[in-house]
């Protein structure tokens, strides 16, 4: 669904030329939920935006829907929907009518806008807001509109940029429930996020971005298998003993990372969970007495950590924000 | 579909947009209206000088400033409503469209010139009573120049709104360009009662002669040369103004 080589983009900014995108290759199958997973900065929108005709790479192709980009972007535009990060409805205006226009826009027929917008508004949980004042909805119902928006010509690949942020939990669940659900009818997603929770529920696989290179590839699983095992901590009533646990786990096969701190002792193991039972058998052998056992899946997190040697959370200098192209980019 | 559907299609969102909220249509026009009741009724005793004996009929002279004025400042400040749609992520839904790029601006100029023809025939309705006398033929051929110059400062300031995305940056561009161009074209008094130096700085600029050819229009000489003039100017205007519009939306879509 998308063939991507050598994506480049560069911004002139005052201080100079940015390289946002620096030569990024992708491929995303038929019906496949990808994630475009990386801090704020990283180069996540800006590739969105040129795989959806929004701004043209400085360098490299792309097959998107099967037309090619830089020949047949209105042929990539016909098949693919996009629902921005900004939103795609005015304040002022009715719900429907903007769904209409936007599909009309499509070359879509009214009666056939009207007829499947309707219906998509009952499958988006937005029942009777089809006369609404678009600012009178709520930020997740305004979302779904977005994807309405987006849907309205039956496209087959979806590009959602950042769908959930800024949503309370309870709608961000509703919201994934949703896109799962636009799947299952055979559309291909493609989605960028700075949540890892999200990454990790929705997404068949994961691309991790940063500094505008992938940096990690695969599915949620395979990535945190590349992360060296489960993280284990024993926490200990006496601190004192901590060297003495510490020599134990030292030496387990595959311990590594550990560290020794007032409340415990922490490592990560390959299967932690089987590894487990023989520890505290030898632990308590010696005599020392544990106040709790945690064991803990590396989340993507980890994954990021491991690839980069930061968290996702640090937003690091580097690469300046995601929307250079909204600063004074273009000159006529 | 064509080019014409798609601008249609925009036009028609657009207009419906501005009917629903026709406050700022009224509020542009309330402008004129003040100079015509305020402003119009000083030029009266003074007109056969400032007009050099070529009419007695205030209004005459007026209404023709008073429309080019409105066809100019009218359209100007249409920016302002774009980047409220590039904030709304309207143009950013419009663009990921397989819709031409010309229509996409095309049927937003439409719906800006159809507002300025509308106020411009309410403004002349409203001038008959205070006495305004004009052909039918100079009038309606005057309405069309001002919708031309409607459309090039729509283009205009579309342009420059898609290119600064900020109301900060484009109110003062706005105002810095939009207050010599009124001085300078002979909108309020015509030109020539001034001194030579004025006169010749406002020959530089292209509207003084598009007024200069609706108050010809106005009385009645169709085929002078100053209304053939005015024709030039605002023809040419429109197809510089449209030109650089829709290469502007354009080239923002990269």
């Amino acid at each position: 669904m998308i063939e991507a080589r050598g994506l480049v983009r560069t911004f002139k900014t005052k201080r100079g030329p940015v390289q946002a995108v620096q030569g990024v290759d992708l491929d995303v199958a038929d019906g496949e939920i990808v994630g475009f997973l990386g801090p704020n900065g990283a180069g996540k929108t800006t590739t969105m935006r040129m795989l959806a005709t929004l701004i043209k790479p400085t360098n490299g192709s792309a097959t998107v829907a099967g037309c090619d980009l830089a020949a047949d972007p209105v042929g990539v535009r016909r098949r693919i929907g996009y629902v921005p990060q900004s939103g795609s409805t005015l304040p002022e205006a009715v719900a429907g009518d903007e769904v209409v226009d936007h599909a009309r826009l499509y070359g879509v027929s009214k009666a056939k806008a009207i007829a499947d917008g309707q219906r998509l508004f009952e499958e988006l949980d937005l029942p009777g807001l089809w006369r609404r004042q678009c600012k009178t909805l709520s930020g997740g119902q305004r979302r779904r509109l977005d994807i309405v928006m987006g849907l309205i010509h039956d496209p087959k690949l979806i590009f959602l940029d950042e769908p959930t942020t800024g949503l309370d939990p309870q709608a961000r669940a509703n919201l994934w429930q949703h896109i799962r659900g636009l799947r299952d009818r055979g559309a291909t997603i493609f989605l960028t996020t700075h949540y890892l929770d999200e990454a990790d529920a929705l997404c068949d696989r994961i691309l991790v971005i940063d500094h505008g290179r992938i940096v990690a590839a695969g599915t949620p699983e395979a990535l945190k298998q590349q992360v060296s095992g489960d993280g284990v901590r024993l926490g200990l009533s006496d601190p004192a003993q901590a060297p003495a646990v510490a020599r134990i786990v030292r030496e387990l096969d595959g311990a590594v990372e550990i560290e020794t701190d007032a409340g415990g002792v922490s490592f990560r193991i390959p299967r932690g969970g089987s590894v487990l039972p023989g520890l505290l058998r030898q632990v308590d052998a010696v005599g020392i007495e544990l106040d709790g056992v945690e064991v803990h899946r590396p989340t993507l997190d980890d994954v990021f950590l491991t690839m980069t040697g930061r968290s996702l959370r640090d937003d690091g200098p580097g690469v300046p924000a995601d929307e250079p192209e909204q600063q004074k980019e273009v000159v006529v | 579909m064509t080019v014409l559907t798609e601008t249609w299609i925009v036009f028609h969102r657009q207009m419906r947009l501005s009917l629903r909220n026709p406050m700022w249509s009224i509020l542009m026009l309330s402008q004129p209206l003040m100079y015509l009741f305020l402003f119009g009724p000083l030029l009266k005793p003074i007109t056969a000088q400032i007009s050099q004996g070529a009419t007695t009929n205030a209004y005459q002279v007026f209404i023709p400033g008073l429309i080019v004025q409105l066809g100019m400042f009218g359209a100007m400040f249409v920016g302002f409503g774009l980047i409220a749609e590039y904030r709304a992520g309207v143009i950013e839904a419009d663009r990921v469209t397989p819709a031409s790029r010309m229509a996409l601006m095309a049927g937003r100029v439409l719906r800006d010139v159809v507002v300025l023809v509308v106020q411009s025939v309410l403004l002349l309705v409203v001038s008959i009573p205070m006495g305004l006398r004009a052909p039918w033929d100079g009038v309606l051929l005057s309405l069309l120049i001002v919708a031309l110059l409607g459309a090039t400062f729509a283009s205009l300031s579309y342009s420059v709104a898609l290119i600064t995305k900020s109301e900060d940056a484009l109110a003062p561009l706005l105002n810095g360009i939009a207050m010599p161009l009124l001085l300078l074209s002979g909108i309020l008094l015509p030109m020539q009662i001034g001194p030579t130096w004025l006169q010749r700085l406002s020959d530089i600029s292209p509207l003084k002669h598009v007024v200069t050819g609706v108050r010809a229009l106005f009385r009645g000489d169709i085929a002078s040369s100053s209304s053939l003039w005015g024709l030039f100017w605002v023809v040419l205007l429109t197809v510089v103004g449209l030109t650089v519009g829709a290469r502007t939306f354009r080239k923002e879509s990269a």
